[in-house]
């Protein structure tokens, strides 16, 4: 039988505001992070990226690549958006469902917080762990471009300044998923789907075959992550008709704007964060 | 601490078509253990995980010191230590990590969150184990320190779901021993419970349900004297084997219900009329100089699984 030791009373104090609960939550959700396999096996797809980057561009030195800044930024910052779906899918993709699946949600709500500081907390965590691996990334392309090209043109920075918007973006998106499901591995899945090859196949068919703008997709958007490294930046839209014989063939591009493709992100943000709350907050834990 | 008090009002929940809760009405004031007794997917953990906002009523309301869980869950919450099912904790914290997030939560000045710590460890046995991480700690030492988390902000109100799933018998001894402990602090305890022993041990009261619906709420005397099919019952111990004449002798009493002849030298008595009857009946046997060695009363958990059992296949 236990020997009891009553617990030394407290004065109870007063709650802490809705924000400082939210900024505990993302303290203890970065912890998680930070310690999860997951985080591992981002930073070594970083490193196995950067790696063969670093040895490819050592070894051949391709003129091309090493012409300019412009050239060098273009070339190695073509995996940044690959790495934030990545991140989004991994660090958001189960971060609402993972709390009805795994059951960790009955450890935190039974006690007085609201929904939603948990919800933005546990996004801005998913945002800093994931800004963490796209900054490593960021140091160790710069060092490189330092080496061969010199300082980093300021195109580059808008780029990064992009790629944090875009993340912002795709977790919004992500977080939506997580909420709509309470299966982590499906909302992962999705997330990854849609984001690595799902808005793109959507984008071609839409852009081709209806001659129509896909200013609805976040991936669409993103394409002035590279395109701001290209100079001239490249039209809006290209219209290009190829002619085979009797017949002819259209070919439709289109390039979203900077501010165009800003807005499309930015509302991915918002309205996945605004769904994905309201979704997690009207979810039981069953 | 005497305006503490737990409130449903016509609770309600459906998933669907069926309805887990219906109607439920409930109301406990003041420092005492309500036990909340029914058979499984009778709707007593969907009642708590109501009364602490994991689930939203289909109709019908839960207030926790006046304050609706469902508006002001943050607030209605504030003086309570909630433990619902067997909560997973954050796999790759440590107990001392995850009970830190729970003070912060809760606004526990930094200064005082290490003592609480210990102290709750304490009780729940797992000071050995603070530093390391929950991710491979069994289901029994996941739920001392689910325990603990609940016990962090030294609540006034206790809601806890079937608090000794998981642990093994010393795990479930040391839980009654620290509910006993909590009921002495003057605490409104809520507690759902598939064990009988562990309600009638320490609740003052019980509310069974059955099929979503409250069959009963009364103090657990009262439960059984209204519920139990048989009454309160003694056994008693004869020295002698002669018992000419000693069951009729017995059958005079008055309140005695029904004598059974269990062995050579043993009967049950039936009876009703409470504790003060028990008193009386021991004083008249006595008196009757039947020859009587020992006097054992039928156990709290005896006399209150049979009018679980009665109120759950009667449909009282």
């Amino acid at each position: 039988m236990a020997t009891v030791n009553a617990p030394a009373p407290v004065t109870r104090p007063p709650l802490p505001t809705d924000v400082v609960q939210m900024t505990r939550v993302t303290k203890y959700e970065l912890i998680n992070y930070v310690r999860s396999l997951r985080f591992t096996i981002l930073l070594l797809i970083t490193v196995i990226i950067l790696g063969a980057l670093t040895g490819v561009t050592a070894y051949y030195r391709p003129p091309a690549l090493l012409v300019n800044g412009l050239a060098f930024y273009g070339t190695w910052w073509t995996v940044i958006t690959f790495l934030v779906a990545l991140c989004a899918a991994l660090f958001g993709g189960d971060a609402i469902s993972g709390e009805f699946q795994n059951k960790t949600g009955y450890f935190l709500f039974g006690h007085p917080v609201r929904r939603s500081s948990v919800f933005l907390g546990k996004m801005i965590a998913a945002f800093l762990a994931s800004a963490a691996v796209i900054f490593f990334y960021v140091a160790v392309t710069v060092a490189n471009g330092w080496y061969y090209t010199g300082i980093p043109p300021v195109q580059f920075w808008e780029s990064v300044s992009f790629t944090l918007i875009y993340l912002l973006g795709a977790l919004g998106f992500t977080f939506m998923f997580s909420s709509l499901f309470k299966s982590g591995a499906l909302s992962i899945i999705v997330t990854l789907v849609l984001l690595l090859f799902g808005f793109t196949i959507i984008d071609e068919v839409v852009t081709d075959l209806a001659h129509y703008e896909p200013w609805f997709s976040i991936v669409y958007a993103g394409g002035i992550i590279s395109n701001v490294l290209t100079v001239p930046f490249p039209a809006h839209f290209t219209s290009t008709m190829i002619r085979m014989g009797r017949f002819h063939l259209t070919v439709t591009t289109y390039n979203a704007t900077i501010p165009e493709g800003i807005a499309i992100m930015l509302i991915y943000a918002v309205l996945g964060t605004i769904a994905g709350y309201f979704l997690f907050r009207g979810e039981d834990f069953t | 601490m005497s305006d503490l008090s737990i409130d449903t009002s016509n609770l309600t929940k459906n998933f669907g078509s069926f309805t887990a809760v219906s109607n439920l009405t409930l109301s406990f004031r003041g420092t005492k253990c309500v036990g909340f007794l029914g058979p499984n997917g009778a709707g007593k953990t969907t009642t708590l995980k109501m009364l602490t906002g994991m689930v939203h009523p289909s109709s019908g309301s839960a207030r926790i010191n006046g304050i609706d869980v469902q508006a002001e869950k943050k607030q209605a919450l504030y003086p309570c230590g909630v433990l619902i099912e067997s909560p997973e904790i954050y796999p790759a914290l440590t107990p001392r990590e995850a009970l830190s997030y729970i003070a912060e939560l809760h606004g526990i000045p930094a200064s005082e969150t290490p003592g609480r710590i210990r102290s709750v460890l304490d009780q729940v046995r797992m000071t050995d184990w603070v530093d390391k991480r929950t991710g491979k700690f069994s289901k029994g030492m996941k739920q001392r320190v689910n325990i603990a988390a609940s016990l962090m902000s030294d609540p006034d109100i206790l809601i806890l779901d079937e608090p000794s799933t998981g642990l093994d018998p010393r795990g479930m001894a040391e839980v009654r021993t620290i509910i006993l402990e909590l009921k002495k602090q003057q605490k409104l305890i809520f507690m759902s419970s598939h064990l009988l022993g562990e309600v009638a041990d320490f609740c003052d009261e019980v509310a069974m349900i059955d099929q979503g619906r409250l069959l009963i709420y009364d103090t657990i005397e009262s439960v059984v004297q209204r519920v139990s099919g048989q009454g309160a019952a003694v056994e008693i111990d004869l020295a002698s084997s002669d018992l000419t004449g000693v069951q009729e002798k017995i059958q005079t009493i008055p309140g005695v219900d029904r004598v059974e002849h269990v062995d050579a030298r043993t009967f049950l008595i039936r009876f009703s009329g409470g504790l003060p009857m028990q008193q009386r009946l021991l004083e008249q046997l006595v008196a009757a100089h039947i020859g009587i060695i020992s006097y054992k009363p039928s156990s709290g958990m005896a006399r209150l699984e049979d009018a679980y059992l009665n109120l759950i296949k009667g449909g009282y």
